[in-house]
Parts: structure tokens; C-alpha cells; sequence
């Protein structure tokens, strides 16, 4: 906290004429603070959105190799947002998961895992949507909304607590450096390592998995007709994400010291070195966009809650991307979030009071850990070529395959459809 | 510091008072029981008020114009959601410590409502009349519950509406609400209700008909210890209950 905090929503403003007063003020500008101001200003907030990135990024932007799998319980809550009818055409349907033990110059083992959205009533398991839509989709969105401030280029240097039911921000940067913002509740959406969460005191428990994920994605010559792979490979699990067209976007593990070998190879050798890991089923392909790395590990923190404060997506949790479930949780957050706030506003409760708050840590909570230790066990049991545990996945592998009820349910796990659903993923208004 | 020409509270003694409110608005604090159940309470009060006012709760100020009281207003646990809804509010409450305390906090939350030390009965012998009165948690206090309800009725403009909640007397109520609430869990002080002085749905029902109001609704607030919050019921109203009724036009 800062070293002399004002101490009331008066001396905020002798110290600070212009300042800024929302009812919320969310602090990083990506992905998950737009969507929470977005869903919070629909329903009827007024929201401060702090990025520290600078500018928009423009539509009409060429691919740049990053995407997301959004599972269907997130693109119902893109679309009760407003958001899905523009990027329906530009995204793909997830129509098809295939899972397979693999080894490197072997190929997949015979028992795979085989998941037809056939077998799900509510239709595709997600769909692939790439960054160049999402965001700038998100962005045009928030410019719209007349509740919205969006602040880009600004970073914040002080928070605190006000003597009144408040809660201030100092901002640095652009033409609102040394400017003030209050609000009731304090939303930290600004990613892993959180400034939000730091400043407030909220530890993380982290810890690291010695991978590193390869991103990049391709152009291949046969089709995908839909189909998702994932084969989990001794090093790390390596996913195929079918992207519109004869496209593909690729998620690549490794350990540490491979990745950094392969992460500096020329883009031809990088082919080279990848093509073996899967074979032959699309044809021929060739890189498009930019390579990215990511090191792999679970960031928790240690509340998702503090005086006037929330914490939502990688800030609250950055799991391992095994599953594609990063954003999707984050989503989840928000749903959470926005609906717990804005039934308090419905009841005319106090939206950053500690009971209200608290309803929120209860509801994500067991979610985020259930899901962090799924990720963190489907991990090592899958990441190790230990000649034990391969034929007792292939086993289990051919149970879950033999098994429809069983493998509905993974279904539906995967699609986002299970567990206390907030309403803006059931496809409800707040 | 600004001048506040609402604030009529002695500086000395604002300390004691911030302590004070800071103590009654602690979800876990000496006040835990009413923070548990005042979600549930404000979803019946702000559903019945919407209902009886032809209301949207998706205005960000559905309650615009209507005169609210709050009977036992306590800190103003009740009070500032009414006005933070834009209601018209008066907090009326016969401990006088009680006055200053939810004048501070209604300041410090930007809302400005009539906090005053008196009862229902000085209040209607003085010929205020609201849209609404709370009656929350109140009768099972008084003295003589028709008198207090007669009061309550005055207080009503024609057409108004009177939100009421106590707690039944039988035996389960008297296992909850005396032996588990007070002896138990420890939410209340011992001696904190007379089990004498609760009044079944019935009596009750008996006594707002006498009083001159018409009873048009009656639900349970019913305690899940899995879940450890409170919900409303239509069918349990074996302990906590809570009743509407309006004052003919």
C-alpha cells in the first residue's frame, strides 16, 4: 500500500481535482478485463478498464499464429454479451477430439480416445478463434460502451483503502499521469504476476513443471474435417487445434532445455523437427505467423479476494494450458463475478463489501483448485515415458473409450458445461 | 476536511462511534447472524417492494420516489440498501447509540438517509406516513405487538406496503433460535429473545388483520447448514418467517 493513502473520498479529491470515480475500476486491459468490463457494463456498472499496453490493436491485423479454444460454455457467454455473431464467421468448430499416447518416431498407441460431438446435444465442444478477431472484436466493443473509460498506455503505481466505503487507484502514464480513480471494488484481471495482488499483500503458491510451451500454427495440404488432436508425448502433451481452412494451430511441450534448443532453430529446421511428432494425416505444412514459447506452471493465488478487491483470471490462477482451459477459466470468473456483483446491486448492497465478495471466493474457489490439480495430475501422469504408467494409460484410454456415459461426462467437462455454470454461461442475461 | 452540514455527532466521540459502526458492519463480527441472513432478507423486502410498486430491479434507482422507514434500524444494515436503491429512507430505532453510528456509516457510503432515535409509536402520533415500513426482526421485541402493529399501520400511507419478519414458537424454534442461536453458535447474546414472545404465522397473521392491514404474502427464511447461507421458502416457516401486507387504499 502506499506510504500516506488519503484517507477519504474528499481528501482524494482537494489532493486530485480531476479525478475519475466508476463503480468499478479493472486493472489490466487484456482479454479478461475487457469481457468483465464489457458483462459488468451491460449490466449496468460504470467501469474503469486500465491497460497498460498501448493503443488498439486494428482489425484487418494478418494472422500472427495465436488462438484460442473457446469451449462452448465461454462462446455462449461471448454471444449473450453481443459478441459472437461477428466472430462466428471467422471461427472454427472443435467437431472432433482424438487423445493418444504417442512417442516420437512410433506413433500414436492403438487405444486413443475419440470424442464425437454427435454424442453431445448441445453441439460442437468449442470452437477455435484466433487472437486477431477476439481481441480487436472485444476492443470495438468496449469503445462503444458508453459506461466504459478505457485508459490505455496507463500503468497504476499506488492502491489503497479509503477511510470512506471506497478504494483508490494512482495512475502513471499518458494524459492521466498523477490522476486518481475511486471506485467500490478494485478488480485485478492484469495476469500472473498481478500488480493488483502484490500490492495488496495476497501471496501466490507457483511452481513450475521444467516446460516450456511451443505455439505457432500451419497451413497443411489435407484437411482436418474439424478434428482436435492431443497426443501426449514423453516430454509434454503436443495439441493440433483445427483452425478455419486447411489451417492448424499447434501447442507444443517440451522440457526447458529441448525448447530452447528447438525455439532457436530457423523456421525451415523448426518443420524438421516437428513434422515426425505426428505424422503424415495432414499432408504437408508450412509455418504461418510467429513462433511463441511459454514456460509452463500453475500461479495460484493464495485469495481470490481482499478489502474492495477481486482477483479474476491468471491473476486468480494460471494453470497449465493442457486443456485449453486458461481463458475458458478466466471466463468463468467473470460470469461468477459479474453475476455475485450484480445481484448485489439488485439488492442494493454495498458491490465491494467483504460479504459479497465472499460470495464470489466461495463460488470459483473449489473450481479453480479441482481444476488446477486435474491439470497438474493429467500432467505427470501423461508427461513421462515411464514404462509403468504407458500401458496403464493406454489402458485407461481404452476403458474411457468403451465407456459412452464416461466419456459424455469428459465431454462436457471439456465443453464448459459442468458445475455451478453462472448464468452468462448458460447463454443468460445478468 | 470538508464541512459536512449533515454530521451533527460530537468530534470527540467520533472514534468511538466509527469503532462502533465498524463492529455492526463486520460480516463476522458481533453482528454475523444478521449479515448471514440479509441477503435473503433484502431478495424478499426488494421483490415485494418491486411487485407491490410495479418496480424494474434493472433501474439503477428502481425505488426512486418512494418513502421508506426502518423500523429497529439498527447500524443501517437495511437502511442503505433502501437508499442506495433510491428510496426515501428514515431510520428509526429506540437506542440512541444506535443513531449516531448509522449516521457515520451512511456518510462514509456516500448515502444520505434520516436517522432518528424514537418509536413507532411517537412516530405515528406525529403524522409521518411512508410507501413503506420494515419491520424486521422487531415484533418479537415489543411489549404489546397490537399496539406496535396498529403504530405501524398509521404509519402507512393508503395503498403502502408493511414487510414483516419474526420468529414462530414451537418447539423446533425454540431448539433453533434459543438453544442453537444463543447457547450453541454463540450468534447471539443469551437472553437476546424471550421464546414466550414469539408469534406463530397465524397469530400473526391475527394481529396485522387487527391492526387494519391486509396480509398478501408469507415465506420461511430457512437456515442450510450444508451450504451455511440462508433461502427463502413458501412451505417452512417452522422458525424464521417473513410476512407482506398492504394498507387498504
Amino acid at each position: 500500500m502506499d506510504n500516506r493513502p488519503p484517507n477519504t473520498i474528499s481528501e482524494v479529491m482537494e489532493q486530485d481535482q480531476n479525478h475519475i470515480d466508476s463503480d468499478v475500476v479493472i486493472v489490466g486491459g487484456g482479454l479478461n478485463g475487457a469481457t468483465l468490463a464489457l458483462a459488468l457494463a451491460g449490466a449496468g456498472f460504470s467501469a474503469t478498464l486500465i491497460d497498460s499496453e498501448p493503443g488498439q490493436p486494428n482489425r484487418d491485423r494478418p494472422f500472427d499464429g495465436r488462438s484460442y479454444a473457446i469451449a462452448l460454455g465461454s462462446q455462449r457467454m461471448l454471444a449473450t454479451l453481443g459478441l459472437w455473431d461477428g466472430l462466428a464467421p471467422d471461427s472454427q468448430p472443435i467437431l472432433q477430439i482424438k487423445a493418444s499416447d504417442g512417442r516420437a518416431g512410433q506413433g500414436a498407441a492403438p487405444f486413443f480416445l475419440h470424442f464425437d460431438h454427435a454424442e453431445l446435444e448441445e453441439g460442437p465442444m468449442g470452437f477455435m478463434v484466433e487472437d486477431r478477431h477476439l481481441r480487436p472484436a472485444l476492443m470495438a466493443a468496449v469503445a462503444k460502451h458508453p459506461t466504459i473509460r478505457h485508459l490505455t498506455g496507463v500503468r497504476v503505481t499506488a492502491q489503497g483503502m479509503g477511510r470512506t466505503q471506497s478504494v483508490w487507484v494512482q495512475l502513471d502514464g499518458g494524459d492521466v499521469a498523477g490522476q486518481t480513480v475511486t471506485a467500490r471494488l478494485l478488480i485485478g484481471a492484469d495476469g500472473r504476476r498481478s500488480g493488483v495482488a502484490q500490492r495488496a499483500g495476497i501471496g501466490r503458491m507457483a511452481w513450475g513443471y521444467g516446460q516450456t510451451a511451443l505455439v505457432c500454427a500451419i497451413e497443411h495440404t489435407r484437411p482436418h474435417h474439424g478434428t482436435a488432436h492431443q497426443f501426449f508425448m514423453p516430454a509434454g502433451p503436443l495439441a493440433i487445434l483445427p483452425l478455419p481452412g486447411n489451417r492448424a494451430s499447434i501447442v507444443w511441450s517440451e522440457k526447458d532445455t529441448v525448447a530452447a534448443d528447438i525455439l532457436a532453430l530457423p523456421d525451415p529446421e523448426f518443420l524438421t523437427v516437428l513434422q515426425p511428432r505426428f505424422g503424415d494425416f495432414l499432408g504437408n505444412f508450412q509455418q504461418i505467423g510467429a513462433r511463441y514459447s511459454y514456460p509452463l506452471g500453475l500461479s495460484l493465488a493464495k485469495s481470490l479476494i481482499g478489502p474492495r478487491l477481486a482477483l479474476v483470471g491468471d491473476a486468480a490462477h494460471g494453470v497449465h494450458p493442457i486443456a485449453g482451459q486458461g481463458l475458458n477459466l478466466g471466463l468463468r470468473d467473470i460470469a461468477a463475478l459479474a453475476e455475485v456483483l450484480t445481484e448485489a446491486r439488485r439488492r442494493g448492497e454495498d458491490i465491494g463489501q467483504a460479504n459479497t465478495l465472499a460470495r464470489y471466493q466461495q463460488w470459483r474457489r473449489f473450481d479453480v483448485a479441482a481444476l488446477a490439480m486435474v491439470t497438474d495430475g493429467c500432467n505427470n501422469l501423461f508427461s513421462n515415458d515411464n514404462p509403468v504408467l504407458r500401458p496403464l494409460r493406454d489402458l485407461g484410454m481404452g476403458v474411457i473409450s468403451a465407456l459412452p456415459n464416461l466419456r459424455r461426462r469428459l465431454m462436457r467437462e471439456a465443453a464448459g458445461l459442468t458445475g455451478d455454470l453462472p448464468r452468462l454461461m448458460r447463454g443468460i442475461p445478468l | 476536511m470538508q464541512n459536512d452540514a449533515r454530521t451533527t455527532i460530537d468530534p470527540s466521540e467520533v472514534a468511538k462511534f466509527e469503532a462502533m459502526a465498524a463492529e455492526w458492519w463486520d460480516p463476522n463480527g458481533k453482528f454475523k447472524p444478521l449479515h448471514m441472513l440479509n441477503p435473503c432478507r433484502l431478495d424478499y423486502i426488494t421483490a415485494q417492494i418491486a411487485a407491490e410498486f410495479g418496480r424494474d430491479m434493472q433501474d439503477p434507482l428502481p425505488f426512486q420516489g418512494l418513502r421508506l422507514l426502518d423500523i429497529g434500524c439498527g447500524g443501517g444494515l437495511l437502511s442503505e440498501p433502501m437508499a442506495r436503491l433510491g428510496a426515501d429512507v428514515t431510520g428509526a430505532d429506540a437506542a440512541a447509540r444506535n443513531i449516531p453510528v448509522a449516521q457515520l456509516h451512511a456518510e462514509q457510503s456516500g448515502l444520505t438517509i434520516d436517522y432518528r432515535c424514537t418509536t413507532a409509536e411517537d412516530m405515528a402520533d406525529s403524522g409521518a406516513q411512508f410507501d413503506v415500513v420494515l419491520n424486521m426482526e422487531v415484533v418479537e421485541h415489543v411489549a404489546n405487538p397490537l399496539t406496535y402493529l396498529t403504530a405501524c399501520q398509521r404509519l402507512l400511507k393508503p395503498g403502502g406496503l408493511m414487510i414483516c419478519s419474526t420468529i414462530n414458537r414451537n418447539p423446533k424454534s425454540y431448539l433453533m433460535a434459543i438453544i442453537g442461536a444463543e447457547h450453541i453458535m454463540r450468534w447471539l447474546p443469551k437472553g437476546t429473545h424471550d421464546w414466550r414472545k414469539f408469534i406463530t404465522p397465524n397469530e400473526l397473521e391475527t394481529l396485522i388483520t387487527q391492526a387494519g392491514l391486509t396480509p398478501v404474502d408469507r415465506q420461511g427464511f430457512v437456515f442450510n447448514p450444508v451450504l451455511w447461507r440462508w433461502s427463502l421458502s413458501a412451505r417452512d416457516l417452522s422458525v424464521n418467517y417473513v410476512t407482506a401486507s398492504t394498507k387498504p387504499a
